[in-house]
């Protein structure tokens, strides 16, 4: 630790931040590429599909595309709200 | 067989044109018989880095579409005899550009030529996207700052998948790293991305740092490649990548800040 040092450490520098941002963005950014372009329509359609049948909100349903390998998985996930049953 | 290389970015103005033409030069005046491509069409520039915009009478397009044979258009160097410039065409726009005229184009030039460098126009559409598909080796060129960082990224994942190599399984484009307009003293300052935050990121095998330098702009306006301007440190930096691309062990350079008197006074390491 040298004196400059000393006076430097208040907040974290600039290229500090740009790192962290960088390295945020990039892993986002790497597997969203890697995703078929049919994803977001897929989604849009599924969840219209499902609120014809029960009350969820936009964010309930995710989908997710992993691939390890030659396998890919396509994973679906609704959040149902509390009282499912309630039709509308 | 030739060896193919793509000068790539992304992102533009961080240095591919300069880098092509130092690359080219230095293949060259190792002995190794190089050709340089632009692949701006449109927007040509490296005749003009290469000093040899007076000298275009065909281009890359008329060969493609059989207006012009190769040797007519091919542009010898006037500093370098092993050296060839192929210049882009200034009036057609990149469709031009054809996947099947410039596979045919880089055949006939590597029955001849050792080296063929592909210089690629920024951005990710046609130009870029033809100028990387035929490629055995990628040179990514990137400046410490973000938005280059975050281009180069998405480059590489374009280079991992939409290559020649990658639709036919064969081994990958071998991409290395030109880190581009460095300062160490900014760098040090914590005002700069440093070469291992680049790395970390990207995770590319480094080929070299260049650092920021007057003797780009000095090159660039006399239209001679940085490269032969062997007293620069710009231009020393771009002949050490080409001696470490040739398989040499030269450690690499311009990445610590040369201290000063008061930075031996404050400086921890």
């Amino acid at each position: 630790m040298s004196l400059l040092d000393y006076f430097k450490t208040s907040r974290p520098s600039s290229a500090a931040q740009a790192k962290e941002r960088l390295q945020i963005l990039v892993a986002h950014e790497r597997v969203s590429h890697n995703q078929p372009l049919y994803l977001p329509q897929l989604q849009k359609e599924l969840l219209e599909v499902i609120q014809k049948y029960v009350q969820v909100d936009k964010d309930a349903i995710s989908v997710s595309f992993e691939q390890d390998g030659n396998q890919e998985t396509l994973e679906l996930n609704i959040v149902m709200p509390d009282d499912s049953t309630k039709r509308f | 067989m030739a060896r193919i290389i793509v000068v790539t970015s992304g992102k533009g103005g961080v240095g591919k044109t300069t880098t092509s033409a130092a690359i080219a030069m230095g293949l060259a005046k190792r002995g190794h018989k190089t050709a340089v491509i632009d692949f701006d069409v449109g927007l040509r520039n490296l005749d003009l880095i290469m000093g040899c915009e007076r000298r275009v009478v065909y281009d890359f397009i008329n060969v493609i579409n059989g207006e012009a044979g190769l040797n007519q258009a091919l542009i010898k160097d006037k500093n370098c005899n092993m050296l060839y410039i192929l210049p882009a065409s200034q009036t057609r726009d990149k469709d031009a550009l054809s996947q099947e005229g410039v596979g045919k184009v880089l055949e006939e030039l590597s029955r001849e030529f050792k080296y063929i460098i592909c210089d690629s126009p920024a951005g990710i559409e046609k130009g870029a996207h033809l100028a990387m598909y035929y490629a055995d080796d990628a040179f990514v060129v990137t400046n410490p700052e973000v938005s280059s960082v975050r281009d180069s990224d998405r480059m590489l994942g374009i280079l991992a998948s939409k290559s020649k190599r990658a639709e036919e399984n064969r081994e990958p484009i071998k991409e290395y790293l030109l880190l581009a307009r460095y300062s160490p003293e900014r760098v040090k300052l914590g005002e700069m991305l440093s070469v291992n935050d680049v790395q970390e990121i990207l995770s590319l095998h480094l080929l070299g740092v260049i650092p920021e330098s007057k003797s780009v702009l000095n090159a660039s306006n006399s239209g001679i490649p940085v490269i032969l301007d062997e007293k620069s440190d710009a231009g020393q930096a771009y002949a050490d990548i080409v001696a470490r691309y040739l398989g040499e062990n030269k450690p690499h350079r311009f990445i610590e800040d040369k201290k000063g008197f008061f930075g031996k006074l404050f400086g921890g390491k």
